[in-house]
């Protein structure tokens, strides 16, 4: 269409300002975290990422605590959610009809209307003493100080944040998984349902084999939206600097890390140190995110 | 003895799904429950108008965080929702062009950035030059979360408008901007409005990017410079606090937010329902 009238123009020219300054901010957020992280990363180079070292004190500073933090915080969540959403939205496409359906799916996405601060609120005073009562103290009394299970008598720590970063991805991963199945096509069902299967051998053929591809960028999905997931876990995790490999140690994130130190911190390779935590935390939200748009970008945009 | 195999492994697996869909509703109502049986009792007039007090004095309340939201929140829809519109405009009316691809891709990137990251961003580029925490800063780092959102539902809602209805505007010898502006935006306008209403929801309840841009603050704020209090911020710093009585405030604070943030989604459902089409997120 050609653009004749001088108003047209204008028009088109203010449209594009906006659309170049939406890429000029996602360009600046990359560009000022790499700034702010210079100075730590010129000084330690790779070695920010490998080390466990983190002391604003002796100015030490490493970043891999929190990516295991992050990462095994993260895994667990997946683990717990993947199963249960990928079962809630066979059960909105295949199983429940009419108001049913409606009803349920309405009160998952309810679920993700709910504020991260509220989740971590709700986790501090609800789930945490009943992991302490009912998971905690059992396991304590039968495995001893076994390394899976030992800490603190809390109920804080990796398992409850695992549970809460669970809770806020299964909305996520169930809604992205019911556009799959639903765009797989009434004939394919039919098929297997003429060929004599039951109902649950058509949802196994027909919608879960089928869309393997798509249930796996839901669930990467999922993985990219607990990475960045901040205030419930910073509020659950326990905070503490160091690798924990039992599940209810406390211990720390990116997010959690950033949260806790940035506004206290006060020399400027503790910012410096932080902001290379949030660049690691961006890149690899970023990277998780592209893949999983790439994987479902043929059934669902996302 | 196959068949029948297979008959219970179909009942036993629709009761699993069954199971599975209660399962994950159980956090919905164990959240909602408990925020109200605990917020409801410390709710009281003063709640919403009282300045905190400190431990051990009673009457406290969360009035400057809950103006400070609301304040944060308008600032951010007078930069976001503009910016937010126009930017779906682009990607709807001028779908074809590659800058308009490259604007698709940055949106969706946009949406996935982690909203701390978000306000590490805003304090480089505000807080820092400015040498001061402000409710200007809070505001841009709810403004920057918007915008993807905004962008997004304005995009799709404008291409339900039919494309005959353009072409009726353009037949008349309309200039473009006027068919854009006046027929197919205003065609989808309570389209529009669900994705404002969703952005304002979804910001209203962000507390990640306004720890160190926004900051807080125990008193009134009486200008945009000067660090504010937020809602979910206060929630947030009451929670892990060791006393009682502020664990109760949080109760408090965070029946208000989810009720608020509640109101909003039904607000949005009413009106998808009264148009009948179009969907959200």
């Amino acid at each position: 269409m050609k653009e004749t009238h001088l108003a047209d123009r204008i028009f088109g020219w203010c449209l594009r300002f906006f659309a170049l300054a939406s890429m000029a901010l996602l360009l600046g957020i990359v560009v000022m975290l790499f700034q702010q992280a210079w100075p730590i990363l010129s000084q330690d180079g790779l070695s920010f990422f490998l080390s466990k070292e983190w002391n604003p004190v002796t100015e030490e500073f490493g970043a891999l605590v929190f990516i295991y933090g992050t990462a095994i915080t993260s895994l667990l969540a997946l683990l717990l959610a993947t199963p249960l959403s990928i079962a809630v939205a066979l059960f909105l496409t295949d199983v429940s009809r009419g108001w049913i359906s409606k009803i349920i799916s309405v009160l998952v996405e309810m679920l993700a209307a709910v504020p991260s601060v509220v989740y971590g609120l709700w986790g501090i005073f609800v789930l945490a003493p009943l992991i302490r009562d009912y998971v905690q103290e059992p396991l304590a009394n039968s495995w001893g100080d076994h390394w899976l299970f030992s800490g603190p008598p809390l109920g804080i720590g990796v398992l409850s944040a695992s549970i809460i970063l669970a809770i806020m991805i299964t909305p996520t991963i169930t809604s992205v998984c019911r556009e799959i199945f639903n765009s797989i096509g009434r004939n394919q069902r039919e098929a297997s349902l003429a060929l004599g299967s039951t109902r649950w051998e058509m949802m196994r053929i027909s919608v879960l084999t089928s869309s393997k591809t798509g249930i796996f960028g839901a669930v990467t999905l999922g993985l990219g939206r607990a990475f960045g997931e901040t205030m419930a876990v910073t509020m659950v995790i326990g905070n503490r600097n160091e690798i924990a490999t039992s599940l209810m140690a406390p211990a720390q994130t990116m997010a959690s890390l950033i949260a806790n130190e940035f506004g206290e911190a006060v020399s400027s390779l503790h910012l410096a140190a932080l902001s290379g935590v949030g660049l690691v935390l961006l890149l690899i939200s970023l990277v998780i995110n592209l893949i999983a748009r790439w994987m479902v970008r043929n059934e669902v945009r996302v | 003895m196959r068949d029948l195999i297979r008959k219970y492994m179909d009942i036993w697996m629709h009761g699993v799904l069954l199971g599975a869909s209660f399962v994950a509703l159980v956090p919905l109502f164990g959240v909602f429950s408990y925020v109200l049986k605990k917020g409801w009792p410390a709710l009281s007039k003063g709640f919403f108008v009282n300045l905190p007090t400190p431990v051990g004095e009673v009457g406290g309340g969360f009035g400057n965080a809950i103006l400070g939201s609301v304040v944060l929140i308008l600032l951010a829809s007078i930069v976001g929702v503009p910016w937010g519109v126009l930017c779906g405009i682009y990607l709807a009316e001028y779908r074809r062009s590659k800058l308009a691809q490259w604007l698709r891709f940055t949106v969706d990137v946009l949406t996935s950035v982690p909203s701390i990251i978000v306000g590490l961003f805003i304090y480089a580029i505000v807080v820092k030059p400015m040498a001061n925490f402000s409710a200007l800063a809070g505001a841009a780092s709810l403004a920057l979360i918007m915008i993807p959102v905004v962008a997004r539902t304005t995009e799709e809602m404008l291409k339900l408008v039919p494309r005959a209805t353009r072409e009726a505007g353009l037949a008349l010898g309309l200039p473009r901007w006027k068919v854009i502006l006046f027929i197919t935006l205003r065609g989808a306008v309570s389209g529009v409005a669900t994705g404002v209403l969703l952005a304002i929801a979804r910001v209203a309840g962000e507390t990640a990017p306004l720890l160190f841009t926004a900051f807080n603050n125990r008193y009134w704020s009486h200008t945009l410079f000067e660090p504010v209090a937020s809602l979910p911020v206060q929630i947030y710093v009451y929670a892990i606090s060791p006393f009682e009585e502020w664990h109760q405030q949080a109760w408090a604070g965070a029946l208000v937010l989810l009720f608020f943030i509640l109101f909003v989604n039904l607000f949005i459902r009413f009106l998808i329902f009264s148009r009948g089409a179009g969907r959200t997120s």
